[in-house]
């Protein structure tokens, strides 16, 4: 059988950002994907050593815009651990509060985007009407809808008053509501399940051992999330990872929709417990020594690997995104498969390239 | 089944209100508290230079000598960190948005 060679990207329909695999098709059949990354790359890493250790947290939370609240708040967090600063307990919950926040916009985006792929339109709109609701709570708290800009090293930048809150509860009451009507059409519609269950089947062993994280690893059965380690508020909120074992795309659409609900719990439970006091600490000095800060975003764990010398801007600056950590199972599951399920497949590991190549 | 749970909603959701406005024929509505517009009040101003040497982007060009302080709107992120640090309290983000600008240059006053 002749092989030809596809071009799937950097500029395709269902691709959010530019990525760009050659696909090598037998028939209709996938038998070899050749991915080449690099379209973005704008250098952010090195710009560490030009902006000082406080500027550089703008930098850090445009490394995607999608998860800006996550990086942001995982980079102060490793600032934090260098400078051995603890944050008042109420700037702690108010991270955790917008972190969740922004993992329901980033799913909301994600099931449209799903839908999109697909075919299914109207889906896709009505996904991205609700995320409209969450961008508009994000705003009236924080003054922006997609990058944040609140964290900063040692606390946060603004507070929620006492007042807006039973506000924000009844809005994400009725976003729940929505959400429900939504995702159970994700998981119940049969063409949505015709094109997504058994495809791009990923065993929980194959799963663990080419290190895929978040969403993509919990879908296989492996019961991993950063946020189980207890940062921010985590040691007060238990999380317990959602799972599924089948999988598939079936299963990470799952997944994701089962996220969204817990997100609103943890809200929930984080306005319920929020300590009055302090919103930030003034911190003086400057950084010194390495870590490694972990912590879960929207589409798996972030590590952030911090290495300073006591001077104002640090020495080396290094990020482990988790769509970089789910290419190699991507690129995995992808021969063999159909060639009209690549797009499904390349979506459900919710690929964010501007994360990838920083 | 779940070909009505989508009809019911798309039925539902067309005959509600859209969440978005109908811009730009309808003016956009100021959420309270929205970083915008980078506001500079010439009074209070004492050409200290150090919200041009904090600014990330180095949208804000400040002359000590010649009084004068400028900025680049495309280059501006309204972060807000020139509101935090500037002594004198003469920058303030207003909530809603510079008008739209087509080639950079800095705006003196
Ligand atoms: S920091 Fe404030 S006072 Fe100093 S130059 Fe800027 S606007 Fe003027
Ligand atoms: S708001 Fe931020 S980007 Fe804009 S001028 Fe001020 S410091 Fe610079």
């Amino acid at each position: 059988m002749a092989r030809t060679v596809i071009p799937f990207g950097p500029q395709h329909p269902v691709l959010p950002e530019p990525v760009h695999l050659d696909l090598v098709i037998e028939d209709e059949k996938v038998v070899e994907a050749r991915p080449s990354i690099g379209f973005i790359h704008r250098g952010l890493e090195k710009l560490a050593e030009k902006k000082d250790y406080n500027e550089f947290l703008f930098v850090a939370e445009r490394i995607c815009g999608i998860c800006s609240a996550i990086h942001g708040q995982t980079y102060c967090q490793a600032v934090e651990t260098l400078m051995n600063v603890s944050v008042p307990p109420r700037a702690v919950y108010l991270r955790t509060i917008w972190g969740e926040l922004s993992r329901i916009h980033s799913h909301l985006l994600w099931l449209g985007l799903m839908a999109d792929g697909m075919g299914f339109e109207n889906l896709f709109m009505h996904s991205w009407r609700i995320r409209e609701r969450v961008l508009n709570i994000i705003e009236a708290t924080t003054g922006a809808r997609v990058i944040f800009g609140v964290c900063k090293v040692g606390g946060v930048r603004r507070d929620i008053e006492p007042d807006a809150i039973p506000g924000i509860l009844a809005e994400l009451d009725s976003i729940e509501k929505d959400m429900r009507d939504v995702t159970k059409v994700f998981l119940n519609d049969k063409s949505v399940k015709a094109r997504l269950c058994g495809v791009g089947v990923v065993s929980k062993q194959e799963a663990w051992d080419l290190g895929a994280v978040g969403p993509m690893l919990r879908a296989s059965g492996v019961a991993q999330d950063m946020r189980t380690l207890g940062y921010a508020a985590f040691s007060d909120i238990p999380v317990v990872p959602i799972t599924r074992t089948e999988g598939d795309c079936y299963a990470r659409c799952a997944v994701r929709c089962e996220e969204l609900f817990q997100s609103v719990e943890i809200i929930r439970q984080a306005f319920n417990r929020i300590p009055p006091g302090e919103i930030a600490i003034k911190v003086t000095g400057n950084p010194a020594g390495e870590t490694i800060t972990r912590t879960e975003q929207p589409r798996g764990e972030v590590v952030y690997h911090l290495k300073a010398n006591g001077t104002k801007h640090l020495q080396r600056f290094r990020v482990r995104t988790p769509t970089f950590a789910n290419l190699p199972v991507m690129l995995k599951i992808l021969p063999g498969c159909d060639l009209a399920d690549v797009p499904m497949i390349v979506l459900t590991i919710d690929p964010c390239i501007s994360c990838t190549e920083r | 089944m779940g070909y009505f749970q989508m009809s019911r909603l798309a039925l539902k959701w067309a005959l509600t209100k859209p969440p978005t406005s109908r811009y730009p024929f309808e003016p956009r509505k100021v959420i309270p508290g929205s970083r915008g517009r980078l506001v500079f009040t010439k009074d209070n101003c004492v050409y200290c230079t150090v919200c041009a040497k904090r600014c990330p982007t180095g949208a804000l060009l400040v002359h000590r000598a010649e009084k004068k302080w400028a900025i680049d709107r495309l280059r501006c992120i309204s972060c807000g960190y020139c509101v935090e640090v500037c002594p004198k309290k003469s920058l303030e983000l207003a909530g809603d948005h510079a008008a739209p600008v087509a080639a950079r240059a800095r705006e003196f006053t």
